[in-house]
């Protein structure tokens, strides 16, 4: 098999063909249910975090162990070079003199496209700013793969803080290329921003907008539950908007047997811990698949053969 | 009236044509940030074979390549540029949007990285007959043309 991730930069979610997320979703397969090998035996992995972050800094490192490899880096900007001034060029062009990769968070949008100009190895983003997550897209395409058994036809409700979130932004990109019925369920000040509907509608999806929850819960696979962030909304008006958001066990009566319920978390109140008993509780999974996604990747990007791929 | 009469003919420069009237001092100071030293006489609301008013910038001295010329292409997508030699029209050109404007404007997003970093800023242009579009090639958001037109 010849592996089109081999040394390539992940940055964007757009920067990944279709048989490129389905390649990453058999791996984190394969290594979920017989282990990993190790794909990065003897290979230093750099892990630098311009902004801390709990779920993705350390999901990144126990993949990185798991395959073997070995780690160097900071978990918070506050205390690197950067501090004094260095700029993230100079950062850069020094880690990847020692490193074999680049896993990197930063909080501002486009630091991780101006690293992998920068670096002579690999550049996985790890967020920058509000714009790209696709480690989390990924995870969240393994884990509905996972529940699912597919991919293809889904219908997918997205809920909550469709504005700010670039999970439900680079998830809506990558799930799209699958030929899904999205529902979008959000207060009218944080609805889809219109360059997601346009490139939504270029793709030729189909989606629509609902007017409660409840109305979208018996019609879709996978329910995308997110947070509505209270600083968006004076405290009368957040208790108002949020409490249309929450997703309680009772309200999910007319599910499907089969339909997940999905969160990016850390979660709030948005779904009542009552769900969390249900078959249809999926999130704790989800975060866990944060590992095998992010195994995949690493073994995919540093190596040119994978054995597990050729047996499939 | 003549036009010749509002502006004086060049020897040797460029002669930006057409240009909708209102824009000319937008690109005047383009042109000027580029090249602050640059002999420009100017033509503003003068009256147009076509329709209404147009302004016109004549550049003494300085041969605009297309490159240049994309540069104002924002202000004025249907200008013309006339290069000229010995008095003379030796080029004519419509100014036209190019596929990528680069180290020309700074990213509209504040939070951007190439605010931060010593590096070129990039934009890829995206024209429907709706609308321009420029997306910048770091922090990936696509933007109205009428945030840079200042």
């Amino acid at each position: 098999m010849v592996n089109p991730l081999f040394r390539k930069n992940i940055v964007s979610i757009s920067d990944l063909s279709k048989s490129d997320l389905e390649l990453i979703v058999n791996l984190a397969t394969i290594f979920k249910s017989q282990g990993p090998s190790p794909y990065l035996a003897n290979r230093v992995i750099a892990s630098c975090f311009f902004e801390a972050s709990t779920r993705t800094r350390l999901s990144f490192e126990t993949a990185v162990q798991r395959l073997g490899g070995s780690l160097i880096g900071f978990s918070d900007g506050a205390n690197t070079s950067t501090k004094k001034g260095e700029t993230l060029t100079d950062s850069i062009h020094m880690i990847s003199s020692y490193a074999d990769a680049i896993i990197m968070r930063h909080p501002r949008e486009g630091a991780a496209r101006l690293a992998s100009e920068v670096a002579t190895v690999p550049v996985i983003n790890g967020g920058d700013g509000a714009n790209q997550h696709p480690s989390q897209t990924l995870l969240d395409l393994f884990s509905i793969y996972e529940c699912q058994g597919r991919l293809e036809n889904l219908s997918v409700a997205f809920v909550g803080d469709l504005k700010y979130g670039r999970t439900v932004h680079s998830l809506a990109q990558a799930l799209g290329r699958f030929n899904p019925t999205f529902y979008f369920v959000a207060p009218e000040v944080l609805k889809m921003p219109s360059y997601i509907e346009q490139s939504l509608n270029e793709q030729g999806v189909a989606f629509e907008y609902l007017d409660s929850l409840d109305a979208a819960i018996e019609k879709v696979d996978i329910l995308y539950m997110t947070r509505v962030q209270k600083e968006r909304f004076d405290p009368t008006e957040y208790m108002h908007i949020a409490s249309q958001y929450v997703l309680t066990a009772d309200m999910l009566n007319p599910a499907k047997s089969t339909m997940k319920v999905m969160h990016p978390l850390p979660r709030v109140d948005e779904i009542h811990p009552d769900v969390d008993a249900t078959s249809h509780a999926y999130y704790f999974q989800q975060a866990e698949n944060g590992v095998y996604a992010r195994e995949a990747l690493l073994a995919l990007v540093m190596n040119e053969n994978i054995q597990e791929l050729n047996n499939a | 009236m003549r036009e010749t009469m509002a502006v004086e003919a060049i020897e040797t420069g460029t002669v930006i044509d057409h240009i909708p009237a209102g824009q000319g001092l937008n690109i005047l100071a383009r042109i000027q940030k580029r090249n602050a030293q640059a002999r420009l006489t100017v033509g503003l609301n003068l009256p147009s074979k076509g329709s209404g008013l147009k302004d016109i910038i004549k550049v003494e001295g300085w041969l605009f390549s297309e490159q240049d010329a994309a540069e104002m292409a924002l202000y004025a997508p249907h200008a013309t540029v006339n290069i000229i030699e010995a008095y003379k029209v030796v080029k004519k050109f419509p100014i036209g949007l190019p596929a990528e404007f680069t180290g020309i404007f700074p990213c509209p997003n504040t939070n951007c990285i190439s605010h931060a970093e010593p590096v070129a800023t990039r934009f890829s242009v995206t024209e429907t007959p709706e609308k321009v579009q420029l997306r910048c090639h770091f922090c990936e958001r696509s933007f109205a043309d009428s945030l840079f037109k200042h």
